[in-house]
């Protein structure tokens, strides 16, 4: 008979069944195979299955702050270049960065594989001249006269699903999408209204990583490694309760493709001094974040936040299908991180940190210190994952056995499966 | 002192100004992977000591309007932050087992 997990400590109850997994029976609970993620053929049916079917998160709002403003999306797994626009109706609209008369990539500077910003009037093409406006119309076309009947009403530049959540913009590559933005993201993510506009202050890193997206990711949807892998960071982490006990997270849920993990919070300079680096006693920050709350904290939690209602609540780590995490702290800041496949065992690994602005010298020190420690984890992340991938991709071994804090992981995997299962069949029936 | 980097409340700080007040993180980053143990302990110790002295100082200036000596005064400061953890935690420059994995931080806000 199969042996369900001992009990949790009290401070961390789980559903009546005894365990989260087993809450969510459609979980199963059995050893899990990654060979979704060590499979070159596997990776060319999540490109169709999954890139060019789910809503994608591509940016927020304030990154078009004028009108006539844009940035191109390099977008690898479903092999194109997006240009997500302003338009001077206000109106925030994505098109394919493809010149309709040779097939031209449209905006680009220098290096046509690099993503590029800025404000404008029109697109034009460097190639032959066409322009395009902001509403991707065609304005012009260079000797309009030598075409045999061209009407340019019908060149106009190939648009993209496109749709705004909380200030982040989505798209969906399908000709026709079979979910509205809101009905995909479903009500446990569209519960969060959050302050989001308040929190300007942007630092965007990028790494390029020898690993799977999904091996990658799932190294930021569990709370199982970090006493282990991240030990030796700093004195909260190498506790020798965490590393006898493990650590425990307070809520997991999930609806539909999505998940949240919830977890106890940093104490911000509550603990006594030695479980601090000495930096930390200085800039008053670290793992957390700042120890300051920002000005968007009050009393009450923005709705949406600590759906498990826990009393000793410190991060949410929302992971939205099938690429994007927003991780809320208690202290009034947020990450944002994007998993974007290139190759069925490398990814480009996209994380954005958002503060309030910084009032003075102090509170942007404390932001830097959050940041570079974001660094010095996500690193150690990057090695040991490229590490991971290898080990699988020896298939030595073919099932691996997920604990009940690996619930996330295991959910993914499931829906991975699901949705690219689910488009195998509906091309069957064509 | 006519070529002074730093305010002359800190001119102690001098010997290290040219070298690590620099103006992005991938510089400051790429600085901690170049220099030795014994270079960056000695920052440190020059440095560390005078973190929250410093930081009272700046915050006389409103931040987007810091004199050019003070915004030098913190981008050390911001050295110190990524100096730290190969002092205080790792004991040599890079982070442990990260290979040849790359993360880098395209986009700062300024100063």
């Amino acid at each position: 008979m199969q042996q369900s997990p001992k009990r949790a400590p009290k401070q961390y109850p789980k559903p009546p069944e005894g365990t989260w997994t087993e809450h969510y029976p459609e979980l199963g609970t059995a050893p899990v195979s990654y060979e979704s993620s060590i499979s070159p053929e596997f990776y060319e049916l999540e490109r169709e299955a999954i890139f060019k079917r789910a809503w994608l998160n591509v940016g927020r709002v304030e990154q078009l702050r004028r009108k006539g403003g844009f940035f191109t999306k390099e977008l690898g797994v479903a092999r194109t270049s997006l240009i997500v626009v302003r338009g001077m109706d206000d109106e925030i609209r994505v098109f394919h960065n493809v010149c309709r008369h040779r097939g031209n990539k449209l905006v680009w500077t220098d290096h046509p594989a690099e993503e590029i910003s800025g404000t404008c009037r029109q697109f034009a093409c460097k190639y032959h001249g066409w322009t395009y406006d902001l509403d991707g119309r065609c304005a012009f076309v260079l000797q309009e006269g030598e075409f045999f009947g061209i009407d340019k009403a019908a060149y106009g530049l190939v648009s993209v699903h496109c749709e705004v959540w909380q200030g982040f913009i989505f798209v969906n590559l399908a000709k026709q999408p079979t979910q509205t933005l809101t009905e995909f993201l479903g009500p446990m993510i569209t519960a969060i209204d959050y302050p989001f506009e308040k929190l300007t202050e942007r630092y965007y890193y990028r790494g390029d990583i020898r690993s799977n997206w999904k091996v990658f990711l799932d190294a930021f949807q569990e709370f199982y490694h970090p006493p282990i892998l991240h030990g030796h960071q700093n004195p909260v982490m190498s506790n020798p309760e965490y590393k006898q006990q493990g650590f425990y997270t307070m809520h997991f849920q999930i609806d539909g493709p999505h998940r949240v993990g919830s977890t106890s919070g940093g104490a911000g300079g509550l603990l006594p001094p030695e479980m601090y680096n000495p930096i930390e006693r200085v800039m008053r920050s670290g793992l957390f974040g700042p120890w300051a709350p920002s000005e968007i904290v009050t009393n009450e939690l923005a709705p949406g936040l600590n759906p498990g209602n826990k009393k000793h609540w410190g991060l949410d780590s929302f992971q939205i299908f099938p690429n994007f995490a927003i991780v809320f702290w208690e202290n009034g800041w947020y990450l944002t991180y994007h998993y974007w496949p290139m190759a069925h065992n490398r990814l480009l690994f996209e994380a954005n940190a958002y503060f309030a602005p910084p009032r003075n010298v102090r509170e942007r020190l404390a932001q830097q210190l959050g940041i570079a420690t974001i660094k010095e984890y996500a690193l150690q992340d990057c090695g040991t994952l490229e590490a991971t991938q290898m080990g699988l991709e020896s298939r030595v071994v073919s099932a691996f056995p997920l604990g009940d804090q690996e619930i996330m992981c295991r959910h993914l995997n499931k829906v991975v499966n699901d949705w690219v299962r689910d488009y195998q069949r509906s091309r069957a029936e064509v | 002192m006519a070529d002074a980097l730093l305010p002359p409340e800190f001119s102690d700080l001098e010997p290290f100004a040219k070298e690590w007040c620099l103006a992005s993180e991938p510089e400051r980053y790429s600085k901690r992977l170049a220099s030795t143990m014994d270079e960056m302990q000695a920052f440190y110790d020059a440095i560390f000591p005078r973190a929250e002295e410093a930081i009272v100082y700046l915050d006389k200036f409103p931040l987007h309007d810091l004199p050019d000596d003070a915004h030098r005064l913190l981008q050390l400061l911001y050295s110190l932050i990524l100096v730290s953890f190969a002092v205080e935690i790792w004991r040599q420059p890079y982070i442990p087992d990260t290979g040849t994995a790359s993360f880098e931080l395209k986009l700062e806000p300024v100063p």
